[in-house]
């Protein structure tokens, strides 16, 4: 893979001077997007990191319209100017929701499910990096098993997030969306791909990017890439799209690598023991299985 | 507010400038600062495809924003060809 391969706009869409932590793997994801989608859209966007680093008033990095709804509705919101776009005429302007995984898998999913389950035609994208991590690293829905958090501790009793991700690109695919993919900041152009093709689509189109964070997952502040990919070369996080409800795996791991090596670079799985580690290997096994991946 | 007849929505916080983070230099952050071989460069531009500023320009050699750059390292850790260094700040 060439890392900027033609096709991809050197045009930067999200200014520099935003306040992210350096390292963080979310705002790249936001680059990403617009670099994907250009200057054709509206976006709405949930309360959360993103909002808070990327728009820091009386100044926002946004070179595109942008509009900041509440922490659960930034599906709503861009089912309304999906709306207003429609009643002015306007063709070519997609409307674009991004939340993060709290502002999707938790405190957003009723106004995404209502948005997808009545067709708007909105492409939503949302970031998970596995906890709500701009308000102090408390676990998510979307927070992996095992992961210390701030409200996951690490005690004699309690052993971290004793619950498994939750699948929100399942769910939106059960609702029959003509388009869901998974992707990762580490793999751009797959990113990018599948951002393009779920906004060519009239609908309810959703993309799920995985997106690592140097404070909450514990990390170098350099390894933001290196663990993002590791999730998907041990299998820990695959990237598929299901279009029309057709199921394609884009990246098979060639020889898949222990999970081990993508939990011991984080500090939040710094306590797993042998046997743990070993309890999220099947678990990952199974997730492989699942998707033909060996 | 009710003024006659109409109804006025007020509108909500208005950033009317595009970009204008821009102002802001996110490079006084910095520990460590990248420093490009040139002679190592190929202008791949992987570093400017993972720089989350963005503050690195693609080129032969690719060129680094010290304004912005908040001096991650992931440039320096995803560079093939091990092109590019951190060095601390504060020190020549």
């Amino acid at each position: 893979m060439t890392a900027a391969p033609p096709g991809i706009p050197e045009e930067e869409l999200l200014a520099p001077g935003h306040r992210a932590c350096a390292g963080c793997g979310c705002v790249l994801a936001m680059r990403y997007l617009l670099k994907a989608l250009g200057r054709n859209i509206v976006v709405s966007m949930a309360t959360g990191c993103m909002e808070v680093v990327t728009t820091p008033y009386p100044e926002t990095s946004w070179r595109v319209p942008w509009i900041h709804s509440a922490f659960e509705n930034a599906a709503a919101t861009a089912a309304g100017i999906a709306a207003g776009l429609k009643a002015l005429g306007k063709k070519g302007v997609k409307s674009v929701a991004i939340a993060g995984d709290g502002g999707t898998a938790d405190i957003g999913l009723q106004a995404l499910s209502g948005a997808v389950e009545r067709g708007d035609n909105v492409l939503f994208c949302c970031y998970d990096n596995e906890a709500y991590q701009n308000t102090g690293i408390q676990r998510s829905g979307a927070t992996p098993f095992g992961a210390w958090t701030t409200t996951t501790p690490i005690g004699r009793v309690k052993r971290g997030e004793d619950r498994p991700k939750k699948d929100v690109p399942a769910i939106i695919a059960a609702h029959g969306a003509p388009y869901v993919a998974t992707a990762s900041v580490a793999y751009p152009l797959d990113f990018i791909n599948k951002l393009r093709r779920a906004a060519a689509i009239e609908g309810p189109t959703y993309v799920h990017v995985h997106a690592p964070c140097v404070p909450g997952w514990r990390i170098e502040t350099s390894k933001t890439i290196e663990v993002a990919r590791l999730a998907v070369l041990t299998g820990a996080w695959v990237l598929y799209e299901i279009e029309r409800g057709q199921l394609r795996v884009t990246f098979k791991p060639p020889k898949r690598r222990p999970v081990a090596d993508y939990l011991k670079l984080q500090g939040r799985f710094r306590h797993l023991t042998e046997e743990e580690i070993a309890q999220i290997q099947r678990m990952v096994d199974e997730q492989c299985r699942r998707f033909g991946i060996e | 507010m009710v003024e006659g007849d109409i109804l006025k929505i007020i509108a909500g916080a208005v950033i009317t400038e595009p970009g204008n983070t821009a102002q802001t230099e996110t490079g006084s952050w910095r520990n460590f600062r990248p420093v490009i071989d040139e002679a190592k460069c190929t202008g791949c531009g992987m570093c400017w495809m993972f720089c989350p500023e963005p503050a690195i320009s693609k080129g032969k050699p690719a060129r680094v924003d010290y304004r912005y750059c908040k001096g991650c390292g992931i440039c320096a850790n995803e560079c093939p060809f091990k092109a590019i260094t951190m060095v601390p700040e504060g020190r020549d």
